[in-house]
């Protein structure tokens, strides 16, 4: 759905954006991940056919950005970084005009924006001057306005930043059930939690170049290793080893306790499971969380650059 | 999914775009309040001036003064209001995208011209309704005060000069918005509308008190060439990428003159290849400009040759036999050999040059094209009167031709290098800046002044000073 080649933009010298290669299918979440002019809101532009690449391409739906730029921005819904709202119009007045600049009428604009200002919860303030609205709700009818036409295709800078807990878990259901409507997204975020519960992809932007790019399970795997598992017990497990599985190794043992590295879980974990259930009297038995946040961290370690500006929960 | 049709090609996003704006406008107490004020309070007042005046003047028996003042105040009742489109147009794309709503604009399907076109109408569409307004407040006034009322033709004429200087206005602040950084850069430039402008209504003035209301038309018309060309040349340049892209202002006076130079050499390393490579080029592109040249030059001279018409001059007879005597000093004050009447001579002919570069710059290069014309018109004049005065047609051609074969291509070339900066201005170009464009048709100027234009006319005064009056003195001797 989404596909950049060697995509890449530079200003009077100054490389925003390097070589960068994208692979996003239909209804699948990419997460650009990255410190602040990495170049995440460049590559959106780009996208949406506003700035012009200097090499590479870029095609949505297989509309190429720069020769098909009006038909990419009538299938590409976009989050702009700043909400950009007109603070003199109220919500409907405002949707309604965005409905219109899309070629819909009043009444289809409203089809489409009454149910989700309801789902937003801003449903009450319809009526209310968007100069009057607060950070949270201006981002969430930013959200709605790139929703206005029904895009397939999303695009989201930060779509949760500056709202309360509660806002962000609603529009994080929100991304969820668009992905389930089968929409393709990318989404940009400082958020590793939010990164981590919403991504099929990850892709780590640094200096202008993708340091990563891979599915989540992938990234952690390749970036923190195999899945750690560790396994507690009523009994002393003494110098056990599993010599028997082929693929799980011992990374730490105690008396009551042990943790092991296992390259494929659900292969080997059943009948480790059992053996050391029969064994040891097995209490319990569970993966240790690996977090997004390592693996971004080691990324971006590994290519010599801080990671300051993104927010570590 | 709802995949929606674009509208491509409909002038409905423009209306739409227009529509938001004019209501937004319209919420805006600080542009409400002013457009009121000039609308209602500022026409009573004009009206109070006008019968207060008339009365006066009348008192004095010089009803003249009262009856050029009615249609004036006419005029400056409907200006004052388009006055705010300046401030709207100003604010049009660069206040957007200080408040960061022209980003998710951009993003729709909308395309350049639409939202520009939107844009425009928005800005000309308030002060030009509070213009109407206070123009009728102003006339019923008059009605009610018993006041005559201007001519119906008069009246027409002024409202037409007061839409075309809003479009005008409004034009050229869009221009200015849709390549500024900031609002306050955009204020800062706008100077370069104000003071035409004002100078324009000062003239518009004159002229209304002299009561030549026909030179009105010409105003009008001159104006409305440069609407178009305004127009032009901000959709030529309008940029997306280049609205977002700014962000600080700063006057780079080494990345201008590094961009001045490279269009200058062209990198050539001799001065054969920066003629080959820089020069040539450069000409090569005046061909257009040099063929509407050519035009205009046979046009003045026919003009000039037309005017010994009306103004027809029989020389004394006595004067023409006294004509060789008059070379002879001339000879005389000239010795070949002296620089100074050639440096005088060439001095002359670069500050015409020069003086055809600032006009153009200020009129996208129409006005450049005024200094060759009004020359060639003399010409054709001087020569259109010595052909009257029964001199043979070798004998005055004498006094042009030597050195005229240089000048007046030189002067051609001149006239046309100017002409192409407003080219060059009015052509869209995607991939370069303004700035850049600019600076590039300055910079090809000054290539073909210094490697063409300016080699020739030193080559003409030389000639004008020590050949063509010798030639001359040769014919009537």
């Amino acid at each position: 759905m989404i596909e950049t080649k060697k995509l890449t933009k530079s200003f009077d010298g100054f490389l925003a954006v390097d070589q960068i290669d994208l692979h996003v299918p239909e209804g699948e979440i990419l997460v650009m991940l990255g410190p602040n002019g990495a170049g995440k809101t460049t590559t959106v532009r780009m996208l949406t056919s506003i700035l012009r690449p200097s090499a590479g391409t870029a095609t949505i739906a297989g509309y190429d950005v720069i020769k098909d730029a009006a038909k990419v921005r009538s299938i590409v819904g976009v989050l702009t970084e700043h909400h950009g709202l007109y603070a003199r119009m109220n919500a409907q007045e405002y949707l309604e005009f965005y409905g219109e600049l899309y070629g819909l009428t009043v009444e289809e604009s409203r089809a489409r924006f009454l149910p989700l200002l309801e789902q937003f919860a801003l449903d009450p303030y319809v009526k209310k001057r968007l100069g009057e609205y607060s950070k949270g709700m201006r981002q969430k009818l930013a959200l709605i306005r790139a929703l206005i036409n029904n895009p397939p295709v999303l695009l989201l800078d930060e779509p949760t930043s500056a709202m309360d807990p509660e806002s962000s878990i609603m529009v994080r259901n929100a991304i969820k059930s668009l992905k389930r409507e089968d929409r393709t997204i990318i989404l940009c975020t400082h958020n590793l939690n939010e990164a981590e519960e919403l991504a099929d992809q990850i892709a780590i932007i640094q200096k202008g170049k993708i340091i990563f790019n891979n599915y989540l399970n992938d990234v952690k795997k390749s970036l923190l290793g195999n899945p750690i598992f560790e396994a507690r017990f009523l009994s002393e497990i003494g110098d056990w080893s599993p010599v028997d599985f082929p693929g799980v190794y011992v990374i730490e043992r105690e008396k009551n306790s042990i943790k092991l590295e296992i390259l494929e879980p659900e292969e080997s974990n059943p009948k480790l499971i059992q053996v050391l259930s029969h064994v040891f009297n097995l209490i319990s038995f569970e993966e240790k969380p690996r977090r997004l946040q390592d693996a971004y961290l080691e990324a971006v370690n590994l290519n010599g650059g801080k990671a300051s500006h993104v927010n570590q929960p | 999914m709802g995949e929606r049709p674009v509208m491509s090609t409909s002038l409905n996003p423009v209306f739409i775009i227009a529509k938001r704006e004019i209501k937004d406008q319209f919420r805006d107490w600080r542009i409400v309040f002013p457009i009121l004020g000039l609308t209602l309070f500022f026409p009573f007042l004009m009206n109070f001036t006008a019968t207060r005046l008339l009365d006066f003047v009348e008192q004095y028996g010089a009803s003249i003064v009262g009856e050029r003042l009615v249609p004036f105040l006419f005029m400056i009742v409907g200006f004052f209001p388009i006055s705010v489109s300046l401030v709207i147009a100003l604010e049009s794309f660069v206040g957007e995208k200080e408040r960061g709503s022209i980003e998710p604009l951009l993003n729709t399907p909308l395309k350049d011209w639409q939202l520009y076109v939107g844009k425009l109408i928005s800005s000309i569409v308030p002060p030009l309704v509070g213009s109407f307004l206070g123009m009728s407040v102003y006339t019923i006034g008059l009605v009610i005060n018993h006041v005559r009322l201007p001519d119906a033709s008069i009246m027409i004429q002024i409202i037409v000069i007061t839409i075309v200087q809003a479009v005008v206005m409004v034009s050229g602040g869009v221009v200015v918005s849709s390549q500024a950084t900031s609002v306050k850069a955009a204020n800062l430039l706008s100077s370069f509308i104000v003071i035409p402008m004002a100078l324009l209504i000062q003239g518009e003035s004159i002229v209304m008190f002299w009561g030549n209301y026909s030179t009105l038309w010409w105003a009008a018309l001159g104006l409305l060439i440069l609407a178009v060309l305004l127009i032009r040349v901000g959709l030529a340049h309008f940029n997306r990428e280049e609205l977002l892209g700014r962000e600080i202002d700063v006057l780079n006076f080494r990345w201008g003159w590094h961009t001045f130079l490279n269009a200058f050499t062209r990198s050539a390393k001799s001065l054969g290849q920066w003629y080959r490579l820089a020069v040539w080029d450069s000409l090569k592109r005046l061909k257009g400009s040099l063929v509407i040249t050519l035009i205009l030059v046979m046009v003045g001279i026919w003009v000039g040759v037309r005017q010994t018409q009306n103004f027809g001059i029989t020389f004394n007879p006595e004067d023409m036999s006294q004509i060789d005597d008059k070379i002879r000093d001339i000879l005389n004050i000239w010795p070949v050999g002296k620089i100074g009447p050639i440096a005088l001579i060439f001095w002359q002919n670069f500050r015409v040059v020069l003086f055809s570069l600032v006009l153009g710059l200020f009129s996208f290069g129409i006005l450049g094209i005024i200094p060759l014309f009004a020359s060639v018109g003399v010409t054709g004049y001087l020569m259109g009167l010595l052909q009257m005065n029964g001199m043979p047609i070798e004998q005055y051609l004498a006094f042009i031709v030597p050195h005229g074969i240089f000048e007046i291509p030189a002067a051609m070339i001149a006239a046309a290098a100017v002409f192409y900066i407003g080219v060059m201005l009015a052509t869209p170009n995607a991939e370069i800046t303004v700035g850049e464009v600019f600076i590039g048709a300055v910079a090809d100027w000054c290539k073909v002044m210094v490697g063409v234009v300016l080699p020739l006319l030193l080559i003409a005064a030389f000639i004008e000073a020590w050949i063509t009056p010798r030639i001359v003195m040769l014919l009537f001797s």
